[in-house]
């Protein structure tokens, strides 16, 4: 089996489509036509794996996100 | 020595109402969701944070090297308890009030994590109030306020406020995504962004 991957979690209910994660993490996240965040990777809904290179990218979205709609989980 | 410390109390004091006036017209940019220049949106987030605490940085030297001030005859209660000063107590007391304000916005900011996006967003309403009162204090209290350059720099500021506050209430502030009108009509449509009406954006600005 593959390792386990780090997720970054998306809070639609909280996200307010302002695109800063889009910006930060073009790789992992396109941004739909009401600017808010699609993963690239398909099916994954709002748990986005994320590589190990982009895990600080990711945590620098975290913080960053306006609505505090993001959260990364960690694989160990 | 007072002399120096006096001209660098009212120039620190000048130039933390321009950072201030130059981190609220970020802010409001930062909240449009639009980049600037070039600037990408968590660029413009971060620009708008350092600006902020220069102009703290700022406000912090304009207080100490005022503090020993033979006219302003400052005690350290002045900065935080507003209105008891000796000299002009009401403008000074605004800039009091201004201060304490801001020390709210300076410690649930950075820390919007632990406190929350909602303490965050409620204390950063503060900053609407914060403004117009330090410069009102500015204009009350300084010694340059009856100057031409000092009355042009306070004209440019609150023209330049005034109008991003005023593009802040129109419609086409936000592009896209704005779930403004949601918050009050509560979650439904929050689930699936597809579901919504593309026109929400327009109905609800
Ligand atoms: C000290 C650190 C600060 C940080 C980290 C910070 C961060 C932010 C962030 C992330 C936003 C966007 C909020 C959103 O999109 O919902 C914002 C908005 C804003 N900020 Fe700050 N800020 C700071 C200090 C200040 C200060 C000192 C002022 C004014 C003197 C200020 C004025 C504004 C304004 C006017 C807005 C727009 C608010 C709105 O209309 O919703 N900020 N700030
Ligand atoms: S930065 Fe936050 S609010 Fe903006 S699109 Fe990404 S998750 Fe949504």
């Amino acid at each position: 089996m593959t390792a386990p991957r780090s997720l970054l979690h998306i809070d639609w209910t909280a996200c307010d489509g302002r695109g800063l994660c889009t910006e930060i993490l073009p790789e992992l996240l396109a941004r739909d036509d009401w600017g808010y965040p699609l993963a690239r990777t398909r099916g994954a809904g709002s748990d986005v794996p994320v590589q190990e290179r982009l895990l600080d990218a990711a945590s620098e979205a975290v913080a960053l996100c306006p609505r505090q709609a993001l959260r990364l989980v960690l694989g160990t | 020595m007072n002399e120096a410390l006096w001209a660098l109390g009212r120039g620190t004091g000048v130039v933390a109402l321009a950072l201030f006036t130059m981190s609220v017209l970020l802010g409001i940019l930062t909240r449009s969701g639009r980049p600037l220049f070039g600037l990408p949106r968590f660029a413009l987030t971060l620009v708008h944070r350092n600006v902020a605490l220069l102009a703290t940085a700022f406000l912090a030297v304009h207080l100490v090297t005022l503090l020993g001030d033979s006219y302003a005859q400052l005690r350290l209660v002045d900065f935080v308890v507003p209105f008891l000063g000796a000299y002009k107590p009401f403008w000074l007391g605004l800039g009091t009030v201004a201060v304490d304000l801001l020390i709210a916005v300076v410690l649930t900011s950075p820390e919007r994590a632990s406190v929350g996006v909602r303490v965050f967003r409620a204390v950063h309403w503060l900053t609407y109030l914060i403004w117009p009162v330090a410069l009102l204090h500015g204009i009350g209290n300084g010694t340059d306020a009856g100057a031409g350059w000092f009355i042009a720099f306070a004209v440019v500021c609150a023209v330049a406020v005034l109008s991003a506050l005023l593009w802040r209430l129109t419609g086409g502030f936000a592009p896209l995504g704005s779930v403004r009108a949601d918050l009050t009509q509560g979650d439904q449509n929050r689930t699936d962004p597809k579901r919504t009406d593309p026109n929400r954006v327009e109905r609800n600005r």
